[in-house]
C-alpha cells in the first residue's frame, strides 16, 4: 500500500472505530446497571443472596448439643469457650458457651468433628459492633444451664467399624 | 449599578474618579454573575460526567449525597476545602501557589465572550474568538508552572506533556476557526452567530464540505487542549500519578479540576457558537416568546444554546469512556500529519468555494444535512443492535 493510501486508510479507520465505539457506549448507557445497592436495596436479602455452604457466623443448636468440647479443643484459636457444672440445680450442665467472633477465623474446623452438627454455619455476616464485647456470641444466658443433648444408643452401628477416610500413611 | 457607584464615591471613595468606581462596579458585577453561574456549572456537570460515566461501565454512579446524588459536588469541595493545604518541600513557592489560579483565570475570562443569547454577553468584544483562544493560552502557563513549581518528577512530565500538547493542538484549532472567520469576515462571537440561522442547514458546520470537515478538526483540537481523554497524558494518572496536579492538595487541587470542568463547558460553548448556530431560533418561535414578554426570547435563545452545548458535552463525556489514551508520539502524529494538513486544506477549500459561489450553495447545505440525519439514524441503529445482539436489559430511566 502507497504512503498515500496508508494515510486515507488510517482517517477511515479511525473514524469508523470511534463510530462503532461511541455507538457501544451509548448502548452500555442505556443497559439496566449490574450495581447491587448493597446495604440499601438488594433484590432479596442478603442471607439468601450468600451462595450455599459460606463461610460466615457460627451458630450452636444448644438442644441438640451434646457438651463433648470437641469443638472447643479443636479451634485452633481458643475462641470457643464451654464451661461445665457437675453439680448444678439440674445436674451436670453447661452454665457457659461462648464463641468470639471477634477472633473466629472461620476456618470451620469446629463444625467438623461436631457429633451431632449442633456448631453449623448460617448465612448470615453482618456483625459490626462498637466494643469487643458485643462481638461474643454467649448461647447460654448468663445464671442458666443447658442440659447437655443424650443421643439415643444405635449399638448396631457403633459396632462396625467406620471406613477409614484417609489413605494410609506410606513409608 | 449606576447609582451603587455614586453611592460608593459620595460616601466612601471621593478621591477616586467617577468612572474609574464605575468601571470597578461593573467589573465586580460581571465576576459576580459569571461566578455564580460558573461555580455551580462546573460543579453539576462534574456530577452528571460522573453520573454518565458510571451507566456506561453499567454502574450507577454517585446517588448517596442529597436526591440521587445532586449534592456530590458540594460535599466534595467541602472535603476538600477542610483538607490540609500542603506546600512541598522542594517546591517553587512563588510559582506554586499562582499556578492554580493562572489555569483558573485563563479558564474564567474565557466566559466573558461567550454569547449566551442575542443579549446576553458580558462583552461583545470585536476580536471575540481570538480572546477566548488567547485567554485559553493562559492555562498552559498555568500548567508548565503547577509542573515546574512542584518540584516533582512526575509533575515536571505533566507540565512539559501540557505545554507540548497544547502549543500543538492551538495550530489546528485556529486553522479551523479560521474557516468560520472566512465566511463571517468578523471575529466577533455575535456577528459569527447572525451570520448563521436558527435550522441546521443554515448552520456554519454545514455550509460546505470544508466546513464540516473544521468543525470535527475543532472539536478534536479543543478535546486536546482541554486535556480530555484521550488526549489527558499531562495527567495520565497510570504512568504519572496525577501529572501536574500531583503534589497538590485541599482547595488548590480542586481549582484545576474546576477548571478542567468549566474548560469542559467552554468547549461546547465554543463549538456551538462557531458551528451550530449559537442562540439561533426561528423567527417564529421569537414572535412567540416576544409575545409572553419582553425578555422571554432571550432565555429561549440560552435555553437553545445550553440544548445544543450540552450535547457537544455529552459526545466529549462519552468520547472519554470510549477510546483509551493514546501515545505521546501518536498525539504529535494525529496534530502535525493529519489535522493540521487538513486544516490548511479545508482553509484553502473554504477560501476557493467563496470564490466560486458567493451565494453560497443551497443543495450542498440540503445535502449535508441529509447526510448527517442519515449518519445519525444509521448510529441509532448501531446502538439498537448492540443491545439486541447482547440480549440486555434496558432501563432508561436515569434515577435508580
Amino acid at each position: 500500500m502507497s504512503a498515500v493510501a496508508a494515510y486515507f486508510q488510517n482517517i477511515k479507520e479511525a473514524t469508523a472505530s470511534i463510530f462503532e465505539g461511541l455507538s457501544i457506549t451509548l448502548s452500555h448507557m442505556i443497559r439496566k446497571p449490574v450495581t447491587i445497592q448493597y446495604p440499601d436495596k438488594t433484590a432479596k436479602p442478603v442471607s439468601e443472596m450468600m451462595p450455599e455452604r459460606s463461610r460466615s457466623w457460627l451458630r450452636v443448636e444448644m438442644d441438640t448439643c451434646t457438651a463433648c468440647l470437641m469443638c472447643e479443643t479443636s479451634c485452633p484459636i481458643d475462641c470457643i469457650k464451654i464451661t461445665t457444672e457437675k453439680d448444678s440445680p439440674v445436674g451436670r450442665a453447661m452454665s457457659q458457651f461462648d464463641i468470639d467472633m471477634a477472633k473466629c477465623m472461620y476456618c470451620g474446623l469446629c463444625t467438623e468433628p461436631c457429633p451431632t452438627g449442633a456448631i453449623h454455619f448460617v448465612p448470615e455476616f453482618e456483625r459490626a459492633a462498637y466494643s469487643l464485647e458485643e462481638m461474643i456470641s454467649r448461647f447460654i444466658p448468663e445464671g442458666n444451664y443447658v442440659v447437655p443433648y443424650k443421643p439415643p444408643k444405635k449399638e448396631k452401628l457403633e459396632e462396625t467399624p467406620p471406613a477409614s477416610t484417609e489413605a494410609p500413611l506410606q513409608s | 449599578m449606576e447609582q451603587f457607584a455614586i453611592y460608593l464615591h459620595e460616601n466612601f471613595f471621593y478621591q477616586a474618579p467617577l468612572w474609574m468606581i464605575k468601571a470597578a462596579v461593573q467589573v465586580g458585577f460581571a465576576s459576580i454573575v459569571l461566578l455564580l453561574f460558573v461555580s455551580p456549572f462546573a460543579g453539576i456537570l462534574s456530577f452528571i460526567e460522573r453520573r454518565i460515566a458510571g451507566r456506561m461501565q453499567d454502574r450507577i454512579g454517585p446517588n448517596r449525597v442529597g436526591p440521587q446524588g445532586i449534592l456530590q459536588f458540594l460535599a466534595d469541595g467541602v472535603k476538600s476545602l477542610l483538607k490540609e493545604d500542603l506546600i512541598p518541600k522542594d517546591a517553587d513557592k512563588p510559582l506554586f501557589i499562582l499556578a492554580p489560579y493562572l489555569v483558573f483565570l485563563g479558564m474564567f475570562t474565557t466566559f466573558v465572550a461567550l454569547p449566551f443569547s442575542s443579549k446576553l454577553i458580558v462583552a461583545d468584544l470585536n476580536v471575540g474568538i481570538l480572546y477566548i483562544f488567547a485567554t485559553s493560552s493562559l492555562t498552559v502557563v498555568g500548567l508548565v508552572m503547577a509542573g515546574w513549581g512542584s518540584g516533582s518528577k512526575w509533575s515536571m512530565l505533566g507540565g512539559m506533556r501540557s505545554a507540548a500538547q497544547v502549543i500543538s493542538y492551538e495550530i489546528p484549532a485556529g486553522l479551523a476557526a479560521l474557516t468560520v472567520l472566512l465566511l463571517t469576515g468578523s471575529l466577533s462571537m455575535q456577528a459569527i452567530i447572525k451570520a448563521q440561522g436558527a435550522h441546521p442547514w443554515q448552520w456554519f458546520i454545514f455550509d460546505n464540505p470544508f466546513t464540516l470537515i473544521s468543525f470535527f478538526i475543532l472539536f478534536i483540537a479543543l478535546i486536546a487542549e482541554g486535556n480530555r481523554t484521550p488526549f489527558d497524558l499531562p495527567e495520565a494518572e497510570s504512568e504519572l500519578v496525577s501529572g501536574y496536579n500531583t503534589e497538590y492538595s485541599g482547595m488548590r487541587f480542586v481549582f484545576f479540576f474546576f477548571a478542567e470542568w468549566a474548560n469542559l463547558y467552554i468547549i461546547g460553548a465554543i463549538m456551538t457558537t462557531l458551528f451550530l448556530g449559537g442562540w439561533q431560533i426561528p423567527q417564529s418561535l421569537y414572535n412567540a416568546s416576544a409575545a409572553v414578554a419582553n425578555w422571554f426570547p432571550q432565555v429561549v435563545q440560552l435555553l437553545f444554546f445550553q440544548i445544543k452545548a450540552l450535547v457537544l458535552i455529552f459526545i466529549v463525556v462519552q468520547l472519554r469512556w470510549t477510546l483509551p489514551r493514546i501515545r505521546m508520539d501518536q498525539l504529535m502524529s494525529l496534530c502535525w500529519k493529519y489535522l493540521v494538513p487538513i486544516g490548511f486544506f479545508c482553509v484553502m477549500g473554504v477560501a476557493v468555494w467563496m470564490l466560486l459561489f458567493p451565494q453560497g450553495v443551497p443543495w450542498m447545505r440540503t445535502f449535508l444535512t441529509i447526510l448527517a440525519g442519515i449518519t445519525l439514524v444509521y448510529y441509532f441503529y448501531r446502538v439498537y443492535y448492540q443491545i439486541k445482539a447482547s440480549n440486555a436489559e434496558i432501563q432508561l430511566n436515569p434515577f435508580v
